[in-house]
This record gives structure tokens, sequence and C-alpha cells, in this order.
């Protein structure tokens, strides 16, 4: 399946893909999203800032899915290979949080949920939004 | 002012025609004059002329000069210069038949001569070099004076009028030859100057040419190159010189020269229809004679000492037919100037672009000279 | 506190309704020109450092950026300019030469855009390259006349060694050094996607990139750093360089802090050290010289590849190509003053050499009158911008061009003429890995790509305007040339008419 890989050769570490993606599953527009919003979205991919190597870093989707294991709410699941929240079912336990191997579920901007990369199935970006907003074509969207 | 030809580039619409016997049974003009009548309405009065091969049996071994002169001052310097480079054997005016549709007439005089052995010795150059070199001194030093026509055994005669007018003015009944084209001219300027009818000639070679070659400068700033001097400014011109060059300097056969100056695309190159031997020497020849490629719209008919040539562009712009009789070959711009020359042709067929009709004298014709 | 004498050149237009202080603007400026202020939560900008390299503008996410010229501005005098001012500041300061780079920005004339195009109508069909071939295919190298026959009829005829381009435009010489080894990968791709060449300029060729060599030109230059046989043998052509567009008559010095480890490597110099090229080649000091290095050149690549001399388009060009073209090489290139550069001297940059479609000019006819322009094939240089400064230097005599700021800006240059500094942003033209990662190569080569075939689109286009279906009958077709607004000895010199006539 297709899923979001970062080439830390190219990945400049200037964090637009965590704006991008922040605004993107917010709904609104950036200026709006980070203007204009009680409290600023969060977002579901981090760039990882080193020396030298810079790498943004979000769900790898894993074989292994501890989150889902873990999930006592039943608000975690896998749809066709992507590990989805169902944010109705979530109870903000943060199980999911400790057991992440990566880091990459993150509490949202109200504090009593969890939320995590869904490859943008959910909104309507179409391509992951922080693959089209990489301006070095670090993160890329590819069957490996 | 309206300029002349020479002074201005003049592109030009036209007809052609021509036909060859390949066992050298010489034909009276007036089967080429009616050919070229027939296409009338491709030519607008403004240039019409004809090549006779064959026609002067007589004085086979001597260069013929056919020239116009705009006044007897340049006839006399003319004439002062051939003395001082050829033995000229004979010299008359041409004889012409008034003909009310056709004015303005030069002075036309006719020379048949033989290079002076010391002087061409002195040259260091072949014999026919040292020929076309004087022809293109006189075009170009003497004002007034215009040799247009130079071969052996062969003439060019061309005016301003239709070309059916210009073969009664020059009484073309009386000349008979193996290979004869005509020229009807439709020029898009009004330069009305007898040397810019066609064909255009240099020694045995002639071209009568439809078309309006969009390479002319690229041609011309090349061959200029070789010593040849583009004074007209015609597409014919530069065609008779290229052809000059690859074939008679060069050496080239006029399969090859046809390859140059039409060479196939490289999609046909490359398409590997030639041999790997033909590929290689195609490839070559699209490198290093690039610019001797004419591209733009051109249907020719080349003239030389033992046979016709005729040739389109490559993506065959412009009308051209060919048919077959017997060992009579016969080109047009149209079918019907064919008809009017042969009503029962054996076959007929419109051959492709950048395909060559070569179509010579039997290698046994007795009239058959050089190669 | 010191006093600033020079202005600002540029201001930096931020709309606060628009920036969410997201601060790539300001992890992107090598210049620093960009900064968060926490007490104040908001952006600020210390507009002394900004060249106007637009990098920030590109990547700003809400469009919130604009770098306009600085409005400020000293009194105005119709003789002394505010860069005059300012340059006379920075040399009161300094004490030292100024530097620039890329091409001469002066507001002298530029011909290409004075000359106009013909089409074919009526009595000449154009051809619709849609529908019919349309050939751009080129050659370069010397073109021998003779040929031949035996009595088999079989063609004997000499060959000579050439280039093959598939279209006639090549990516002009930019070392590694003065560019980054991205860029050099993206414009050895291009070159090989596009079945053109690049050239690696005078830094050597890196060891990555030998598997490009039938698609590179090696350039040999004066202080020829990188040169061995192995060099000579990895490319399809040899260039000397004699000299520079950008800076004719002078060498050329990459400052040791940009030899890092490949570069030295590659350059064969220490790291660290300056790399100097001289101003001659201290083994030419005249055309017989040139001769030698020629047949050097010749007999160390075993007469297989044709031996390119380039130089800078100066008063006596045409003379001196001539001189070049009896000296055995294959092919002139001639370099214009609007031609790029690294870096140079601003005066020099600004105020030797003529344009490029005057060399040309002069150089095509100057070799036909001779009758030698077969010996040589002329590439033309010096900004070629559009595809129709091509078709025009085409027709005037060229048979190839060589692009490389056209080049440059297809990988995202503005431009902005600071490649000295070696901070550029784009990641081109600097050795700082961080900055060079910002050029990847997988992307900038596509780009490169995509610009060579809409330009070479964009000439069968006009080509078939002109009825012309093959780029050998423009070559030298300066009939389809047309002046507009010259002089009639300008017209003289680039042999064409003015439109009208």
């Amino acid at each position: 399946m297709k899923k979001v890989y970062v080439n830390e050769d190219w990945c400049l570490a200037c964090h637009l893909c965590e704006f991008y993606c922040a605004a993107a599953n917010s709904g609104k527009s950036l200026i709006n999203a980070f203007k204009y919003s009680d409290k600023k979205p969060v977002p579901r991919i981090r760039v990882e800032e080193g020396s030298e190597v810079n790498f943004a870093v979000q769900c790898r989707h894993c074989d292994a899915k501890p989150c889902v294991k873990g999930c006592i709410a039943g608000a975690l699941s896998v749809v066709d290979g992507v590990v989805v929240c169902d944010e109705n079912k979530c109870v903000g336990c943060y199980t999911c949080v400790l057991s992440c191997p990566y880091g990459c579920v993150v509490i949202d901007e109200e504090g009593h949920r969890i939320q995590k990369c869904d490859l943008c199935t959910k909104n309507h970006n179409g391509e992951p939004a922080c693959v089209q907003g990489c301006p070095n074509k670090a993160i890329v969207f590819e069957e490996r | 002012m309206l300029q002349r030809e020479g002074e201005t580039r003049i592109p030009a619409g036209c007809a052609i025609s021509g036909f060859i016997n390949r066992s050298g049974r010489r034909t009276n003009g007036s089967v080429i004059v009616n050919s070229i009548a027939c296409m009338h309405e491709r030519s607008n009065g403004l240039g019409g002329g004809f090549a006779g091969y064959g026609i002067y049996p007589e004085y086979r071994d001597q260069y013929a000069f056919h020239v116009f002169y705009d006044s007897s001052e340049s006839r006399v310097k003319t004439e002062a210069f051939l003395d001082r480079h050829f033995d000229v054997v004979n010299l008359s005016r041409i004889p012409i038949r008034k003909n009310p549709r056709i004015t303005d007439e030069p002075l036309i005089w006719r020379y048949f001569v033989n290079p002076l052995p010391t002087k061409l010795q002195d040259s260091q150059l072949d014999e026919r070099t040292f020929v076309a070199r004087c022809v293109i001194n006189i075009n170009d030093k003497i004002d007034g004076a215009y040799v247009f026509s130079s071969g052996k055994n062969m003439g060019v005669f061309k005016a301003v009028g239709y070309p059916e007018d210009v073969g009664d003015f020059y009484r073309l009944e009386e000349y008979s030859g193996w290979a004869w084209t005509v020229h009807g001219r439709y020029p898009t300027n009004t330069p009305g100057w007898w040397g810019g009818a066609h064909p255009f000639s240099l020694l045995d070679y002639t071209i009568v040419h439809n078309g309006e070659i969009s390479s002319y400068d690229a041609n011309r700033r090349f061959i200029e190159m070789f010593g040849y001097k583009c004074n007209l400014l015609t597409d014919t011109e530069v065609i008779t010189y290229i052809v000059d060059y690859l074939h008679r300097r060069l050496g080239m056969p006029l399969e090859d020269v046809a390859k140059v100056i039409a060479s196939p695309f490289w999609s046909e190159i490359e398409s590997g229809k030639f041999s790997p031997e033909e590929t290689e020497k195609i490839r070559h020849f699209r490198n290093v004679y690039s610019s001797l490629l004419i591209t733009g719209p051109f249907s020719i008919i080349l003239g030389y000492n033992y046979g016709l040539m005729a040739l389109n562009d490559r993506l065959k712009l412009r009308s051209m037919v060919a048919a077959e009789k017997g060992d009579t070959i016969y080109i047009s711009s149209e079918e019907c100037s064919i008809r009017t020359m042969c009503p029962d042709v054996d076959k007929i067929w419109s051959p492709r672009g950048g395909e060559p009709i070569i179509a010579e004298l039997d290698k046994n014709c007795a009239e058959r000279v050089g190669k | 506190m010191a006093v600033n004498f020079n202005n600002a050149l540029f201001e930096i237009v931020r709309n606060p309704d628009r920036c969410i202080k997201c601060r790539v603007c300001e992890r992107q400026c090598a210049n620093e020109v960009h900064k968060y202020d926490p007490e104040q939560d908001k952006m600020v900008a210390n507009e002394l450092n900004c060249v106007d390299c637009q990098r920030c503008v590109c990547l700003c996410p809400t469009n919130a950026l604009k770098i306009r010229p600085n409005e400020n501005q000293f009194r105005m005098n119709g003789n002394w300019n505010m860069q005059l001012m300012d340059e006379v500041y920075k040399q009161a300061g300094s004490g030292g030469v100024l530097l620039s780079a890329m091409g001469n920005p002066q507001n002298y004339p530029v011909y290409w855009d004075k000359i106009l195009l013909n089409a074919s109508q009526v009595t000449n069909p154009p051809i619709d390259p849609l529908r019919e071939p349309m050939e751009t295919k080129t050659f370069l190298g010397k073109k021998s006349q003779k040929i031949t026959y035996d009595k088999d009829g079989k063609a004997h005829y000499e060959k000579t060694p050439y280039l093959e381009l598939d279209l006639p435009i090549m990516f002009s010489a930019m070392s590694f050094g003065s560019i980054s080894k991205n860029a050099h990968e993206s414009l050895a791709r291009a070159a090989t996607a596009l079945g053109t060449y690049y050239n690696t300029g005078e830094g050597g060729l890196h060891r990555d990139f030998y598997k490009y060599g039938k698609n590179t030109i090696v350039q040999v230059a004066s202080g020829r750093f990188g040169v061995f046989k192995g060099y000579l043998d990895a490319g399809a052509a040899v260039e000397i360089k004699m000299g520079q567009g950008a800076k004719p008559g002078i060498g050329g010095h990459l400052p040791g802090m940009k030899v890092n480890e490949e570069i030295s490597r590659t350059r064969m110099i220490p790291m660290g050290a300056d790399a100097i090229s001289p101003a001659p080649h201290h083994d030419i000091y005249s055309i017989e010289d040139l001769r030698q290095l020629v047949n050097s050149l010749k007999e160390a690549t075993n007469g297989e590849k044709p031996i390119i001399v380039k130089i800078a388009a100066v008063h006596n060009v045409a003379a001196i190509a001539s001189g070049i073209a009896r000296s055995g090489a294959d092919i002139i290139a001639i370099d214009g003053f609007r031609g790029g550069t690294g870096a140079a001297p601003t005066r020099i940059r600004d105020n030797v050499g003529i344009p490029i479609e005057l060399a040309l000019a002069s150089v095509d006819s100057r070799l036909r009158d001779e009758g030698i322009r077969n010996d040589v094939s002329i590439v033309a240089a010096g900004s070629m911008r559009s595809a129709a400064d091509v078709v025009k230097a085409i027709a005037l005599g060229a048979d190839a061009v060589y692009i490389a700021t056209a080049a440059l800006l297809a990988m995202g240059c503005h431009l902005c003429r600071s490649c000295n500094t070696g901070k550029c942003n784009w990641g081109i033209a600097t050795q700082r890995a961080d900055l060079v990662k910002r050029l990847n190569p997988n992307v900038a080569y596509e780009r490169l790509v995509n610009l060579v075939t809409a330009w070479d689109h964009e000439i069968k286009e006009i080509m078939g305007g002109m009825g012309i279906n093959s780029i050998e009958s423009l070559r030298g077709n300066r009939l389809m040339l047309r002046g507009i607004g010259l002089t009639q000895k300008e017209l003289d010199i680039l042999g064409i008419m003015h439109a009208g006539e």
C-alpha cells in the first residue's frame, strides 16, 4: 500500500509539513487555522532536527500496531492498512501515546483526545498535505 | 522604384515541364512549347524560358555562350574579355521572330568558344572550372552583360513574357534536341528583367524550378564560400550552384546529390530502411553537407549534358508528375502538359517527395558525352 | 556606534494579516535576515542583509512576504546613481575590489530584442510541427567536404570527430566549486535525458559523474584543475577555456573556504587551499601555442574527440576566431558579455566585452568570407534567454547554443547575483551542506529537462512558421531576420535588413 516516506537527504527542517498537516486536518486555510482559531491546531507530523540530518516523522502504519492493540475504547482500528482513530470513541486515556515507539500519536489542541496521521484519508486534501507541501520532495507518498 | 533581380529577392511560383529521349532521338522545340502553353494559368507573363540539349551538333565541342547586353558598350567590353580568355570560333546574333507580346528585348548574342590553352594553363584550373569562373566573372563584373547559357551542345532561351511567346520569339521550332525543359514564371513582383527569367544555367547545368525555398539564405551563404556569387538572389540560381558544387566539383553521383539536397528524414534514417553502410553515409551527409539541405517547397528539373533529374522537396509541397513512353521520360507540373506531348503514355505516376527521377542517355548513345 | 553609509537595497514587506509566524523564512534565510522576536511575538527583519533571492517569498506558505526596492533613496542625481554611490561607500570602507556574480546587468542594448523573425505567407506554406517531421538534430565539429567514389560507386570520405545533439542547446560550463554537487548532478542527468551535453567547467569531474561521460564536455582551463588522462577520456569532447564572457582577461578564484573534501579531491588540490586560475594559460601566449595545446589534447584523446576552444566576445573576436579555426580546433564557443559567472570583479563584468549577437554575426561572416566556416562549428553563449533568442542565434550563424543562466533559473535561481558569497539559499552556488541539500537533483533535473524540451517545441513551432523543417536550413539563414530600430551600422554588422525592407 502507498505510505508516506521521508528521505532525510532532502529534508531541510523547514517545518512547512507541520503547518500544512495541521491546517489540512483542521479543515481551515493556513491563515485561518493559525491566526483566527481559539487554539492553534496540532500537526500530526513532526520534524526531528539534528545538526546535519533532519527527518519528518509521522505514523508508519506499522505492522505491530501497538496503539491499536492497546486502545481500551476501540477507537483505533485499521482500515485498508491505515491506522485511523474514531474521535467519538476516544476517551483520552493516552495508552496509545505511551505505546507508540515512534511518538507519532499526539494529543489534540483541546487536550482531551488523541489524533494521528491517517494519510489525509479523512480530510479533503487528496494526496497527504505534508507530501504536497514539501518544497524539496523529501516527503513522498508511494508504494514500496 | 522597382528593383530588378539581384537587387531584391523575389519569390515566384511557376510551371515546369521537360522530357528526354534516352536513345538520343532529337525532337524540335515546338513540342515543349505546346506542353507549357497548356499550363498558361501557372505563369503570369513575367518570365519564361527553355533549355535544349543536343541542339548544336555542329559545334558540339565548343562552349556555347548566350549573352544579353543592355548596350553595345557592354558588348564591346564583354567581347574584349572573351578575346582575352577564349578562342571565339563563331559569333552571331541569336535569330528571333518579332512577337507583339515580347518587348524591350536586349541585344542577344551567341558565341561558340574554346578556352585559350595558355590562359587555361596559367589559371591552374580544370577546363570546366575555368569556363565557370569566366562566366561568373562577366556576370559579376561587367555592367549590362549577362551570360545566360554556357554549356556545350546545349542552349538556354529565355525572356520576359509567357513561355509560349518566348518559344515563338526564339523560333524554337528550328532547333532539335534530345532533351528539353521549360519554365513559366509567376513571380510575386515585377522585375521585368530578362536575365531573371528561368532556366538558370551554369555550364551545361540548367535548372527549372517551381517553388520558394525557405532555406535560401542558409544555402546561399554556404555556397558562396566556394567561389560562387549569387547575384540574382533567386532559388534557381542557388540550386544550380549547389548541384554544380556537389556533382561537378565534388564528383558526387546525382543519387547522392538528391540525398544531400532533399535528405531523408531522421525518422526514415533511423527506421532501418537503409543498409548500415548507406545509413552511415546519409548520416555523414546530414552532418557535413547540412547547409546544402533545401527545405520549403520545390520541384525542379535539372538538365545536364547526358540527362535530366527531377526532384521534389521531401514533403512534396509542389506538384510534379512523371510519365514514360518507350524510351522517353516526361516530367511536368501537371499531367495535362504531359498528355499534350504524348497522349498515350505507357506509365504515369507522381514521384514521392525527395525521391529523384534520373533519366540519362543510354551508355552507348552517340550523343552521350563525358561519363 | 558605527555609521552605516550604505543604503539597504531592499525593503521587506510582511503582511501581518497573513503571517502565521511559521518561521520558514527565518529557517531558510542563510543571510539571517528574518528573525522571530518572542518579546514582540512577531517576525522581524534585518533588511541590510537581504540580497533579494526570493527564497523566503517562494516558501512562505501564506504569501505574506514581498521584497521590493528600498523606498529610501539618496538624493536623485542623473550622474551619480544610488548604485555607484553605494559602491563608493563600500570601497571606502573596505579598500578592496568589488565583486559581483552572474551576467552583466547594466542597461546596454539587447540586440535579441531588436531582431524580428519571419514567417511564411501564401507563396510558401508554413509547416505544422504536429503533422510533419520537424528536425532539430545538430552535429558539431569540422565538416570535411572531401569525398571520392571508387569504380563500384562506393563513397569514401573522411570522418572527423563530432558531437551529436538531439537539439541545438547545451549546458554551458559551470565548475563543481562554483556550483554544488547536486547542481552538477542535475545538469548531467538532464543532458543525458535530453541527448545533449553539459560542461564540467574548470573544476574537474566528480568521481560519481563519470557515468554521464558520453554527455559530458570536460573543460581544460588555465588552472588545469582536475585534469588527467582519465578525465580527458571520460568526456565526449574537450573544451579549452581561454576566456569567459563575464570576465574577459580575468582568471578565477575559488576561495579556500569552499574547498572541502569533495572539491579538493575533484580539483586535485589540498583542502582549504585557494584555487586560483591564472588570467592566461601560461603555456599559451599566442595563437601558435594554442595550436600546440589543441594538438596535445587531440593526441591525448587519440584524435577521437572534438576540441572546443571557448573565448570571450571581445572587440577583435572575428580575427581571433579565424585564428582558432586555423588552429585545428573543431568547435569555437563564443561567450558574450552577458554571460554569467560565480564571481567576477564588478568593473570587469560591467564594462568589458561585447554583445554575443554582434560577436556571433561578425565571426560567422568572417569565417565565411575566409571560406573556413566548415572547419569549425560555432557555439554561441552569453545570455540565451528564450527559444526565440536561440532561433535568432542560429539564424545569425550559430550551430548550437550554450545556456547556463536559464538552466540555473530552472533549478530555482532568482538572479540575486550573490553567488560569490557562497550562501546561495537555493542550494546552487554554495558548498554549505545544509544549503546544498536544498537542491534535490530528482526535482531539478526534471525541471531542466522540461525547460529545454519546451524550448525545443518552441523552436520547432517557429521553424514551422518559416516553412523550415530542419534546423540546418535555419543556420545562417539571415533572411529570416529583420532589425527593428537599429542603425545601418548595426544592421551591417548583424548582416540583416531592417524591418520593412
